[in-house]
């Protein structure tokens, strides 16, 4: 169930944004028309901005990290700030981060008045906003279960706190961190392409990028540049996969705590070349070098030498009471102002219809998983269950969940102006169209980590149709199936936002949803409008999640996860 | 080791300590008074059951705890943190994955400002000492238990401790690895080639106690206090089948399970905390049924000596206590002075089919076991006979800590299951009186 601390959470990330709109609406000023229309379509410029957008992707990502290594370790290490930092985090990561995109960007654009910086600064801070929680928490996570005999190794050989952090700490998180760094990579495609080309009330910025190329291509209406916009999508996000993240997966495997080497080791041909090319591993050696000497300095200075005399028992819970207080007013504040500031425009009928818009939405999002189930289970079963095929598709499905399904959105459009389709019902194939792949992969993992006994046994006692899927394999996969149910259901909604509300040249199209609601009021500059919008979607997400996915969750978990 | 000066290295001083509840309150006492003092040139063995401080007296010692009154002294000063000069070995190696063997062993070093150099060579003198020559460059998961429990000495001297700690250092491995690094390890002691003073190690096995230590402290559990001393005054190296070495072994037996006359509850004393207070081991039936089979059939006849049976069944004290205890807590069996004898229901068990068995045991179980018959009471004055499992656990929380609370309930459940007194429903979170269609 949700509780005080997801309310108190949720009431203030809306008031943050409220309060960055009220601050910065006098400051925008329109940018320079030179730089409205930087983009051209011709294709001999898709690798440079095929390069910005990557750029723009590491940028947001180190942000990223940085953030995980600040904000997960403060919430890992004080009692009083996880109470705050975790349920924000949680909130963060199940709000719809994508309708706060006008937000962002208008506080950017204020801060660097008439320069593309800001415009900048807003497009990597929404790809940040894509990836940085989930890295958090796992990081966090991670914190709080290493295991005590190394906490205890660490406090015998007297390590201190920095050391501690980057002998122990972080190299335990690790595992975890890379798989979640690659999840977010995977969902910042999404929102560099939505991010570099964004039109809030009067301001509309494009800035050289695969997405800003894409929305000029739908504005110029040529599909042709739609296509070479898939095809640079496709060969970036190859390279990255090569180049970057299996050499760090490869090497990442020295970081699991196991007893004994894993039968199916990460290889990667650049991590090899680097390891054994003689001048390569030598040039790599020095930051290595750099980095274990860092990482070995004591940095007594960071943690004075608390004496472990504990403070008393009523002093402790007087500072704790104070905390909390002090909370839980800011919270009833930032609750009250955003209330006011929806308030000066809005009036309970608005509410009602955005309530009404945002269960048409749900709809959306739950007749497609469905639909997404049936289609894909029992293919990822099939297909699970057949090591060798398995291997093959595997990490094609990876792939397709990592792609923008954004950039094919247009074709889409077409396809819909073209037969005249009703767009409630066919626009609602976009939210899914990305995110089903979630579904897929972790299914045919379930599927392939069955255990064979038990096939055996099923096939021994000869148990077929009917009984084998309801009694042996679906419980068998249940577990995998609702994490990637689970990861498809909070991209959906996100997708919805983009998927609901679409364009090809000056035709628009729109479905009923809040999705379509919080796009055109973004497009409009209607702030109170998207305010509610996201409210109200925000909290239909979360109680969703909390009293559907987590207790599926909870369940597969204890009962039904093999071994 | 007789060139260090006759002081006292470390000393406890009327240490207590307790439980840490979740909450932050402070629950039931684990360690009561305890004081002890380590002289130069000793091995120092703490002998216990699970559960009855041992480990908890060893992190009181190695700074790694504070205790809740009472302190620790080593050379003079309060012990108030990891102290410098006092290392430990810990029971599962605890290697960090991600760094090789020297790595391992340097970041003891790395970590007091020892320059890279003079790291690398000492850590090097010190896998050559512990016999890790050729491995400097492996990873932990590439190598045997054992070889991982080498490095872990490796790491624990390399920082030229006054007192090696160890923690069960051989209960993880298998007999032939455990027996070899025990023997090197007495070998270097010997022959004065560890730059330690003294070693105390915690340990459930008795012959490794008899073996390796020269002073054995015996922990009582429930709340954990010193039981007793002995001096071991065989030379090394000591012969396991030295009938004076069996003797002490047979001693030591006899003197952890003497039952406890001056304990209010009689015979129930074996386990910590009385009444529905009484913690519980985690026990199968299986096991209880078998040790009750074994002693029963030939050469036991319904009687048998505890060390011959932990030999012959290859079990350590740690596995074999608790079982014994549990049956002598049903009344199937009496332990006494290192002996575990049958009693008339014991034997009737033995004999008996399943069905007759599970109602012998679900009688003993409602007779017996406070939290058992608490349960089926509930359950029967219930209109509804559904109980959910947090109305007792979190009783018996108010007793024991919620690790013990958890081990004690599932117990029950196992044991109520068998029994056929009560049925648990897990997706329910329940018990109830119906027994599934």
């Amino acid at each position: 169930m949700p509780n005080q601390w997801d309310a108190m959470a949720l009431a203030l990330v809306l008031a943050i944004f409220v309060a960055i709109a009220h601050g910065s609406s006098g400051m925008s000023a329109p940018l320079p028309a030179a730089d409205a229309s930087p983009v051209t379509l011709d294709y001999i410029y898709l690798p440079y901005y095929a390069l910005r957008t990557t750029l723009r992707m590491f940028a947001a990502i180190l942000a990223s990290l940085i953030f995980t290594f600040t904000y997960a370790t403060l919430a890992a290490k004080s009692r009083r700030a996880e109470v705050v930092l975790i349920p924000l985090l949680d909130v963060l990561q199940s709000v719809p981060i994508l309708g706060f995109l006008s937000f962002t960007v208008t506080f950017f654009l204020g801060l660097f008045p008439g320069s593309t910086l800001g415009a900048e600064c807003a497009a990597i801070f929404a790809i940040f906003t894509s990836q940085a929680w989930n890295m958090a928490f796992s990081f966090y996570q991670s914190l709080r279960t290493v295991p005590s005999e190394l906490e205890e190794v660490a406090g015998s050989f007297h390590l201190s706190p920095w050391q501690k952090f980057w002998q122990l700490e972080t190299p335990f998180a690790m595992p975890g961190l890379i798989y979640n760094m690659m999840m977010s990579m995977s969902g910042g495609w999404f929102f560099v392409v939505a991010s570099e080309a964004i039109t809030v009330g009067d301001t509309s910025i494009k800035l050289p990028g695969i997405g800003a190329y894409l929305a000029q291509a739908i504005d110029e209406r040529r599909i042709d540049a739609v296509i070479g916009a898939v095809v640079a999508v496709l060969v970036v996000i190859i390279l990255y996969d090569q180049l970057l993240f299996r050499p760090i997966v490869a090497w990442a495997g020295k970081f699991r705590v196991e007893l004994s080497e894993s039968q199916n080791k990460e290889t990667s041909w650049v991590l090899r070349m680097f390891q054994r090319t003689r001048w390569l591993s030598a040039a790599s050696s020095v930051p290595g070098q750099i980095i274990s000497n860092v990482s070995l300095w004591r940095l007594d200075f960071l943690t004075p030498r608390l004496s472990r005399k504990v403070q008393s028992v009523f002093v402790s819970r007087l500072i704790d009471a104070i905390w909390f207080v002090a909370i839980a007013a800011l919270g009833i504040y930032a609750v009250w102002q955003v209330v006011d500031f929806v308030a000066t425009e809005l009036t309970l009928a608005d509410f009602y219809n955005t309530v009404l818009l945002t269960l048409f939405t749900m709809l959306r999002v739950v007749v497609l998983l469905l639909i997404a189930t049936v289609i894909w289970v029992p293919l990822g079963v099939w297909i699970g269950l057949r090591p060798s095929l398995a291997e093959k598709v595997q990490p094609l499905a990876q792939f397709l969940a990592a792609f923008p399904a954004n950039v094919v959105f247009p074709i889409a459009v077409v396809l819909i102006l073209r037969f005249k389709l009703d767009p409630d019902i066919w626009l609602s194939l976009l939210i899914i169209f990305g995110t089903q792949w979630y579904i897929v992969f972790n299914v045919i993992a379930g599927a392939s980590a069955f255990p064979n006994d038990l096939r055996e046994v099923a096939a021994n006692f000869r148990i077929r149709g009917k009984d084998w899927w309801l009694k042996v394999i679906l419980p068998g996969i249940f577990p995998y199936y609702v994490t990637g149910a689970l990861t498809a259901s909070g991209g959906s909604w996100n997708a919805a936002i983009v998927a609901e509300y679409v364009k090809w040249g000056d035709d628009k199209v729109a479905a009923h949803g809040i999705g379509a609601y919080i796009a055109q009021a973004t497009e409009a500059g209607d702030y109170p409008r998207i305010v509610m919008g996201v409210a109200v979607m925000s909290i239909v997400v979360i109680l969703f999640n909390r009293l559907f996915w987590r207790p599926l969750f909870a369940f597969g978990e204890r009962r039904l996860r093999v071994g | 080791m007789l060139d260090v000066p006759n002081e006292t290295l470390l000393e406890v001083k009327h240490v207590t300590q307790r439980y840490k509840k979740a909450s932050g309150e402070e629950g039931s006492t684990v360690l009561d008074d305890i004081s002890m003092k380590l002289e130069p040139g000793e091995i120092v063995g703490l002998l216990g059951r699970s559960g009855c401080g041992k480990s908890s007296l060893l992190r009181l010692v190695s700074g790694l705890a504070t205790p809740a009154s009472g302190e620790v002294v080593y050379r003079g000063e309060t012990v108030d943190g990891p102290a410098e000069g006092v290392a430990m070995v810990f029971q599962s190696a605890a290697l960090f994955p991600w760094l090789s063997v020297i790595s391992n062993v340097e970041l003891g070093l790395r970590a007091l400002r020892v320059s890279e150099e003079e790291a690398r060579k000492r850590a090097l003198a010190a896998i050559d000492l512990i016999g890790l020559d050729g491995f400097e460059s492996a990873y932990p998961k590439e190598l045997s238990g054992g070889m991982r429990q080498r490095v872990g000495f490796a790491r624990a001297l390399v920082t030229r401790p006054n007192i090696l700690l160890m923690d069960e250092p051989f209960s993880a491995l298998d007999v032939l690895t455990a027996e070899t690094l025990r023997s090197d390890l007495i070998d270097l002691w010997c022959e004065g080639r560890m730059p330690i003073k003294s070693i105390m190690m915690v340990t459930h096995n008795i012959e490794e106690a008899v073996l390796m230590c020269d002073r054995i402290i015996v922990l009582s559990s429930n709340p954990g206090r010193i039981a007793s001393e002995i001096r071991v005054k065989l030379a090394h190296p000591r012969n396991r089948l030295d009938p004076e070495f069996r003797q002490l072994v047979d001693q030591i037996y006899a003197l952890m399970t003497k039952r406890a006359v001056t304990d209010r509850v009689g015979r129930d004393g074996a386990f910590p905390g009385t009444g529905l207070g009484m913690a519980l081991p985690r026990v199968s039936t299986n096991s209880l049924a078998g040790l009750l089979e074994e002693v029963a059939a030939p050469p036991y006849n319904g009687k048998a000596d505890m060390p011959n049976l932990a030999d012959s069944l290859q079990m350590e004290i740690n596995e074999l206590f608790p079982i014994a205890e549990t049956l002598q807590l049903l009344r199937f069996a009496e332990v006494e002075e290192g002996d575990i004898r049958l009693t008339l229901s014991g034997r009737r068990f033995a004999e008996a089919e399943v069905d007759v068995r599970k109602k012998l045991f679900g009688d003993h179980l409602l007779a017996f076991v406070p939290l058992a018959a608490r349960i089926r009471r509930v359950l029967d004055e219930r209109p509804s006979h559904f109980a959910p499992l947090t109305r007792f656990k979190e009783e018996i929380e108010d007793y024991m800590s919620e690790i013990y609370a958890e081990t004690t309930i599932r117990s029950v459940i196992d044991w109520g299951r068998y029994g056929e007194i009560f049925e648990y429903d897990e997706t329910r979170q329940g018990f109830s009186l119906e027994n599934p269609v």
